[in-house]
């Protein structure tokens, strides 16, 4: 803590230094308030006036009727499938880039990125070209009566394909900055590999790993593109929030349609104050952790 | 226990950190690896700890070829520059962790690893710190804390990689004083890297300078500094004067003085450079009548002047430029420290000239890259 106070004179004189002047900062301030005000605050504030407008029995009504129960239900699956997945993945991954050099380790952390870079909807049709009907495995798959496209399975197929970066883009820079001298010390000292993951290497990126979690499940759970291809659309069993709320939209049931809408808004709104919750606590940890 | 390696080579791409490295470490020794970075002596010691694994060549415990033993199997301490304390974990969690990650039937316990901890903890002085957390420590109590963890496994042998550079000058000496202390009670077998000199030649019962990865010398402090083997270990420790000149057939002129050089019979016309460090230069008045013009040399002294005196403490340190040698671009300053009572009897000041004589010098044929 005394480090903070000896230093905060000079970052105050660096800061008048390099600071604008007081119109400029208010300007800059207000059109940016301005912006997410107009993109944000108002879009969502609607969502909510939309989903209750007619009262709310009927956003009770739409949130609860079968097709939705059954929609949330299979996002929830999508996602509790898909983000402990990447977890795992995400750490392996990040444990391998970051201490140890191997051959093809740049084309590794490459194909990590793949999923941002790609339109979720090629995502979706990479999957339904490799196990649809007239895919590749298509055959086969329906000789054996394994249904992926269509089904379950396909929608969550497609949501881990979506959300691989997460959790590994999260955690690389964290790992490489930390380096491997704890890990070394502790296999010096007797750990194995396992201890040494589990004692010094988890617990030392453990904000990291939650912070990441938080993005991969609200990206999970919000995923439309890729999922919407592989779907079908089949209501009450093959739907998930997103998609549903787009066929009530469809439907001109907006009521509906901003009801589950307002869910999903709710989700993000969790999800944004968890990850806020999450830095603080990460930022606090850091700070006492200090110059590590 | 004793360490030996023996023809260790080893390459980073086309990078050689070592070069047929053999050496051997006796059993209770304080031994450091001296040498400039990129010398090798990091990778050496990771070597010997099992952290890297040599290209060619063995390492031995107590004898037995430990080569393709796991680090996890050797039984070392190891202390890193940064200390590598666990930053998740309190200092008592740290000390313990080499106890607690042992299998359980050979894991003591919890009792029983409590006292241990705070054993060591006294050991190093600092039980009052087993519920911190490292960063709450200062680099000297981490160092330390760093310490006592390698000790809690009771390792075979100590190493430790540049243990003090972290740290800000006063608390590296304390701790260098400290660690020479607890090695006279331990007896435990240590090697230690350095790159400072003075750090090697004050603590260490046996220096091994190395460059380029290759051993340039091995011996105690007293040897290394004062006879040292090759020109490398000359200007690596300590200050050291140069003179050029040639040697022949036993002979040598350099800097105008003729000397003996036994140790060279055979020579023919070699180019040579002879080494003096600056407190076997002594300086004496020209008397007044001599057969010396200004820019004479006597053959076995020389004439210089006195360019600049630093009178600080009981040592008093001299430059001089040789008289002949005005050209100003190639004049090489020669350094010499005599005793403030000399310096007093002789009542030098800046722009005197006086006779100077090297009592002492190695040879060595000079170096053709």
């Amino acid at each position: 803590m005394s480090a903070i106070a000896i230093s905060s004179p000079g970052r105050n004189r660096n800061a008048r230094a390099t600071t604008e002047s007081a119109w400029i900062r208010r300007s800059l301030i207000s059109i940016a308030l301005a912006f997410l005000t107009l993109f944000l605050f108002v879009p969502l504030i609607s969502v909510f006036y939309e989903a209750l407008k007619k009262g709310l029995d009927v956003y009770v009504a739409a949130a609860t009727e079968p097709e939705a129960v059954s929609a949330i239900k299979l996002t929830l699956t999508a996602a509790a499938i898909a983000v402990p997945l990447n977890v795992i993945f995400g750490l392996a991954a990040a444990w391998a880039i970051a201490k140890f050099e191997f051959r093809g380790k740049s084309v590794l952390t490459t194909l990590i990125d793949l999923p941002f870079s790609v339109s979720p909807v090629v995502a979706g049709l990479i999957y339904v070209l490799m196990f649809g009907l007239q895919g590749w495995l298509g055959p086969w798959l329906a000789e054996n009566d394994i249904k992926i496209i269509f089904a379950v399975p396909g929608i969550v197929l497609a949501t881990i394909f979506v959300t691989v970066p997460f959790i590994a883009r999260e955690l690389i820079p964290l790992m490489q900055a930390q380096g491997t001298e704890e890990e070394e010390a502790a296999v010096i000292l007797g750990a194995s590999g396992w201890q040494t993951f589990f004692r010094v290497t988890l617990p030392n990126v453990k904000w990291g790993v939650l912070y990441g979690t938080i993005l991969c499940n609200a990206r999970a759970m919000g995923e439309f593109g890729a999922v919407s291809v592989v779907s079908g659309h089949i209501r009450g069993s093959t739907n998930t929030l997103p998609l549903h709320v787009e066929i009530l939209y469809n439907e001109y049931n907006f009521a509906a349609a901003f009801a589950v809408a307002s869910l999903l808004a709710l989700l993000a709104l969790v999800t944004l104050g968890l990850k806020m919750l999450v830095e603080t606590r990460a930022k606090q940890q850091e700070e006492n952790v200090g110059e590590h | 226990m004793s360490i030996e390696v023996r023809n260790l080579s080893k390459r980073f791409g086309s990078f050689s950190a070592l070069r047929d490295v053999s050496l051997e470490v006796r059993p209770g020794e304080l031994l450091a690896l001296l040498g400039p970075s990129g010398s090798g002596k990091t990778t050496l010691l990771r070597v010997i700890a099992g952290l890297e694994t040599a290209d060619t060549g063995q390492v031995l415990f107590h004898g037995e070829d430990a080569t393709n033993q796991h680090v996890r199997e050797r039984q070392v301490g190891f202390v890193f520059q940064h200390y590598a304390l666990f930053r998740n974990m309190s200092i008592l969690e740290n000390v313990a962790f080499g106890l607690r990650v042992r299998p359980k039937k050979f894991r003591p316990s919890d009792e029983e690893i409590r006292r241990r901890v705070h054993e060591l903890l006294k050991l190093v002085q600092l039980d009052w710190l087993a519920d911190r957390y490292p960063h709450q420590l200062s680099g000297g109590q981490r160092q330390r804390i760093a310490l006592a963890r390698a000790l809690a496994v009771e390792p075979n042998v100590l190493l430790l990689d540049e243990p003090f550079g972290a740290l800000d000058a006063r608390v590296r000496k304390e701790l260098r004083a400290w660690l020479r202390r607890l090695h006279d009670d331990m007896h435990i077998t240590s090697v230690f890297v350095t790159h400072d000199q003075e750090e090697a030649l004050e603590v260490a019962d046996r220096v091994v300078v190395m460059n380029e990865g290759r051993i340039e010398q091995i011996g105690t402090p007293d040897e290394v500094y004062e006879r040292p083997a090759s020109p490398f270990v000359y200007e690596f420790l300590g200050k050291v004067n140069l003179f050029h000149g040639r040697l022949h057939r036993g002979r040598a002129w350099v800097g105008g003085i003729e000397i003996d050089a036994p140790e060279h019979p055979e020579a023919e016309e070699l180019p040579a450079v002879a080494y003096v460090r600056p407190h076997d230069i002594e300086i004496e008045r020209i008397p007044a009548v001599s057969g010396l013009n200004g820019d004479g040399d006597s053959g076995t002294s020389l004439v210089a002047q006195v360019s600049h005196v630093l009178a600080i403490g009981p040592v008093v340190r001299l430059e001089l430029i040789r008289n002949g040698d005005k050209d100003k671009e190639h004049q090489e300053l020669i350094e010499v420290e005599i005793s403030k009572e000399r310096f007093r009897e002789l009542n030098l000041a800046r722009g005197d000239e006086v006779l100077i004589k090297p009592s002492r010098f190695d040879l060595f044929p000079r170096q053709i890259h």
